[in-house]
Parts: structure tokens; C-alpha cells; sequence
């Protein structure tokens, strides 16, 4: 069982996710950019999961904080800021220009994420 | 490096203050041993010496007293870890006010409050007004800065203090700072003073007599524990460079929810427990978040901190108690002192 958990963290999970980004940039990079396709971080354990999210120019990603402490979620570069955001709140900010975007927790500054727009 | 450690052993394992606790029962008490931090250890010179040497001299300049620290209340959370924080507060209190000296003051070492929010303020302010010791001095922690950079938290707790907090004051010959590292955090980094604390820092120091003895408070922890988890202060060496010559420095922080200290030459560092949850120990879970304990040994996780100062014998005791242990005596502090870790290299 054990043995288990780990290949399906190992193998599957990344498996997973790229078969949800193959499924979901196409049809992110078809629709009008205003009708906002979306993105999901979810903060677990003090950690930003995916560390690195890639989207394409008119993406909006959504942070949904599923810990027991506060986070905050805070461009590097002053582009975007939550405000506080408690157990199961969220935060989500629109990508409109295309570059890279590293963020951080204000309150946990080790927690550190990036949102690549190409 | 283990030298040095075994060095600290050897010394603390010496009758250091005759206090009547030998090598042996120094073993024998080691509950108490990791508590009580000497502070006129130093370098290689046997301690019972130097206090027999100070102890004329200075009698008088250090009055025997009590303060207390408390730390990370968290008033308003109210997750598994526990849903009653403001309940662990008022038995911490409640523990305070039982203490056979009523304490000079109280320190509060930060994270009062969970989310900044002017409520969680209004609890706090209301359950400490029913504390024995009306002095209360603060530092804020990383919770009391969240939604406006830590205003309401000054204009509360922070009156006449410098920069977002920083502040010194004596007390009956001792020399208090309590220092700001949660604010302007940078990212990937951990606890920061900046520039302009210790400037005013090393200029606060300045022109005091190196036999003053020097207790600095901040809320998250002046020496690194755990990197991985932010549990240390990117620019600490720095202030403790402030504070080498001086004979005796006790450092005083909270935000990691459990006891650890280490003493390292002249400086002795301690964090204490929270009165709202428990934290694990450093890596030994996926994050640093609340832990949670079965209730009924919730209270032996959460506690105070008493700090007494003796003239006689010049020591320093820094004793942890546990909210669930019965009220403060020198027998309930040996039996319910826990150490969470020892020294630490």
C-alpha cells in the first residue's frame, strides 16, 4: 500500500497534471483572453502547489489556501497582492501581459512560487 | 563544533553555582538543568569563582525579581489544534497569577492575535487585564502585522516605540530590548531586523557597561533552528555582535510553539511555548503548521515562561511550566519543565 502511494505520487501525479495542462492550455490560448481561462494553486502545508505554474497571456489563477495558518500571496516585483488569506479563502489575480512573475508568502517568506505567461 | 558543545556540557555538568547540585544530581535534574540557564557562564572560567567574585561587588545592583514571558496566543484561531485559544490564555493567566511572587511584568513574545483583526485585540486586551502584573511589554509577531503592516498593533501595543516596534527599557539593572524581525519580509528569506534596527540597536548599546546584563525579546527566534522552515533571523549575527561584551545576554523568542534553547559563550537563547498550540519539532512533519494533540494533553504542550533574576548566586532561571501543571513551586517546576530540545549546536 505504502509502495503504492508512493509511485502514484512519483509517476502519476505529474502524469496527471501534464495531461490536465495539455488539456488545458489549448483550449486556454482558443478563447478570448477577457473570458478568462483559469489556473489553480493551492497552498498545503506551507508549500505553493505547482511551484511553477505556466498559462498563457489572459489566464487567471486562482490561490485557494487549504492550511491552518494565514498566507499571503505577493508578487516579487510589486505586480499583484493578497490580502490576508485565511483557511480555504482565495485569491486570484489575471495575467495579461506575458513574462515571468515570482511570488511569495509575506507572512512565510520561504514560500515561494512562479507564474510563467507565455 | 562538537568541542564546543561537549566544552558547554563539561562546564554545565561542574557544581557551577553551589547550589548543591553536583555533576550527579545535576543529571538527576535535568529537567531543571535544561531550564535554568546560568548567566555568568563564561569562556572557560569556572562560573561558582566568578560569582563568588561579583556577587560582593554588584550586590544590590540586580534586585531579586520575577517577570514572565508569555508568547503566541493566536487569539481567534479556532481550527482542531484548538478551538478555544482564548480559554489556554486565561489558564496561562490564571497560572501567572498563582505564581507565589507576583511577577514584575509580563513580556508578550508576539503572535497575539491570528489575523490582525481589532476582535482578536479586544480578547487579549480583556483577558490580560486580569493579570496579576499590570506592566505588559510587546513585540509583535508575524499574525499582528497582516492587513496594514502592523498600525493598529502599534498604535495598541506600541506607543513611543521606534520604527515598526523596537524599544528598550531597565529594570532594576537589567537592560530590556524588545526587537522587531517580522516585518518587510523578503522573499525566500527568514525573521529580518533591517538596517535601521540595528543601527538603533548597536547606538541603544552603546556606552552601557559591559556588566550590565542585557535580556533581548523578539518574536521569532534570534538564532537559526530550522532554516527550511523560517525559523531563525537572516541578519541575528549582526545584533548579537551588539551584545559580545557583554558578561551576561539572555535572548527570548517565541514563534515556534515549543521550548528549545542553546547557549552559546555569554549568550543564552530560549523560546518559549505558546498558550494556543503546539508546533512539531523542526523536520519532523510535512510543515510547520499547528499540531494537534489528543485535549486531554493539550495543556501539557501550551505554558509560560518565568524568569527569575537572584542576587544570591547571581543566576539567572528561566523555568518553563505547562499549563497543566499545578501552580509554581520549585518541586512542580523540576517535575513539569519540559524540554523539548536540549542544547543545540
Amino acid at each position: 500500500m505504502k509502495k503504492r502511494n508512493v509511485w502514484i505520487a512519483m509517476f502519476a501525479m505529474p502524469a496527471i497534471a501534464a495531461l490536465l495542462m495539455l488539456v488545458g492550455s489549448p483550449s486556454a490560448t482558443a478563447n478570448d483572453q477577457a473570458s478568462g481561462a483559469g489556473a489553480e494553486v493551492v497552498i498545503d502545508n506551507f508549500v505553493f502547489g505547482p511551484q511553477t505554474v505556466t498559462i498563457p497571456v489572459g489566464t487567471t489563477v486562482t490561490w485557494t489556501n487549504r492550511d491552518d495558518i494565514p498566507h499571503t500571496v505577493v508578487s516579487t516585483e510589486g505586480v499583484f497582492k493578497s490580502k490576508v488569506r485565511d483557511t480555504d479563502e482565495k485569491f486570484s489575480y489575471t495575467f495579461t501581459k506575458a513574462g515571468t512573475y515570482p511570488y511569495y508568502c509575506s507572512v512565510h517568506p520561504k514560500m515561494t512560487g512562479t507564474v510563467v505567461v507565455k | 563544533m562538537p568541542d564546543k558543545k561537549q566544552d558547554l556540557i563539561d562546564q554545565q555538568l561542574q557544581d557551577l553555582n553551589n547550589d548543591g547540585v553536583d555533576r550527579r544530581g545535576f543529571l538527576k535534574c535535568m529537567a531543571w538543568a535544561g531550564t535554568g540557564l546560568v548567566w555568568t557562564m563564561s569562556g572557560g572560567i569556572p562560573v561558582s569563582r566568578a560569582f563568588a567574585k561579583t556577587a560582593g561587588k554588584d550586590a544590590g545592583v540586580v534586585a531579586d525579581f520575577t517577570f514572565v514571558q508569555i508568547s503566541d496566543s493566536h487569539i481567534g484561531f479556532n481550527k482542531p489544534a484548538n478551538p478555544d485559544v482564548t480559554a489556554t490564555l486565561q489558564t496561562a493567566i490564571n497560572k501567572i497569577n498563582a505564581m507565589p511572587h507576583r511577577p514584575d511584568f509580563i513580556i508578550h513574545t508576539g503572535d497575539l492575535s491570528q489575523l490582525s483583526k481589532p476582535s482578536e485585540f479586544d480578547t487579549l486586551d480583556q483577558a490580560l487585564k486580569g493579570a496579576s502584573a499590570k506592566q505588559i511589554y510587546f513585540v509583535p509577531g508575524e499574525h499582528d502585522m497582516l492587513s496594514d503592516n502592523g498600525e493598529q498593533f502599534l498604535q495598541r501595543y506600541g506607543k513611543g516605540t521606534k520604527g515598526t516596534g523596537w524599544y528598550s527599557f531597565d529594570h532594576k539593572g537589567v537592560h530590556f530590548v524588545g526587537l522587531v524581525n517580522v516585518a518587510n519580509l523578503k522573499a525566500g528569506g527568514m525573521g529580518s531586523l533591517g538596517h535601521e534596527q540595528l543601527e538603533w540597536l548597536e547606538d541603544d548599546l552603546k556606552g552601557r557597561s559591559a556588566s550590565t546584563p542585557i535580556v533581548l525579546f523578539a518574536h521569532i527566534p534570534l538564532w537559526t533552528i530550522y532554516p527550511d522552515w523560517g525559523w531563525g533571523t537572516d541578519d541575528s549575527a549582526q545584533a548579537l555582535s551588539y551584545v559580545k561584551r557583554f558578561g551576561s545576554v539572555t535572548v527570548l523568542n517565541g514563534h515556534i510553539h515549543q521550548i528549545m534553547q542553546k547557549v552559546e559563550g555569554k549568550v543564552s537563547f530560549h523560546t518559549a511555548m505558546s498558550t494556543a498550540f503546539p508546533q512539531p519539532a523542526p523536520g519532523t512533519a510535512p510543515s510547520a503548521g499547528p499540531m494537534k494533540v489528543p485535549a486531554d494533553q493539550l495543556q501539557q504542550v501550551l505554558g509560560i515562561t518565568d524568569v527569575n533574576y537572584l542576587v544570591s548566586g547571581r543566576s539567572l532561571a528561566i523555568i518553563d511550566s505547562p499549563l497543566g501543571a499545578s501552580a509554581p513551586s520549585p518541586a512542580a517546576n523540576r517535575g513539569g519543565s519540559r524540554i523539548v530540545g536540549s542544547i543545540f549546536g
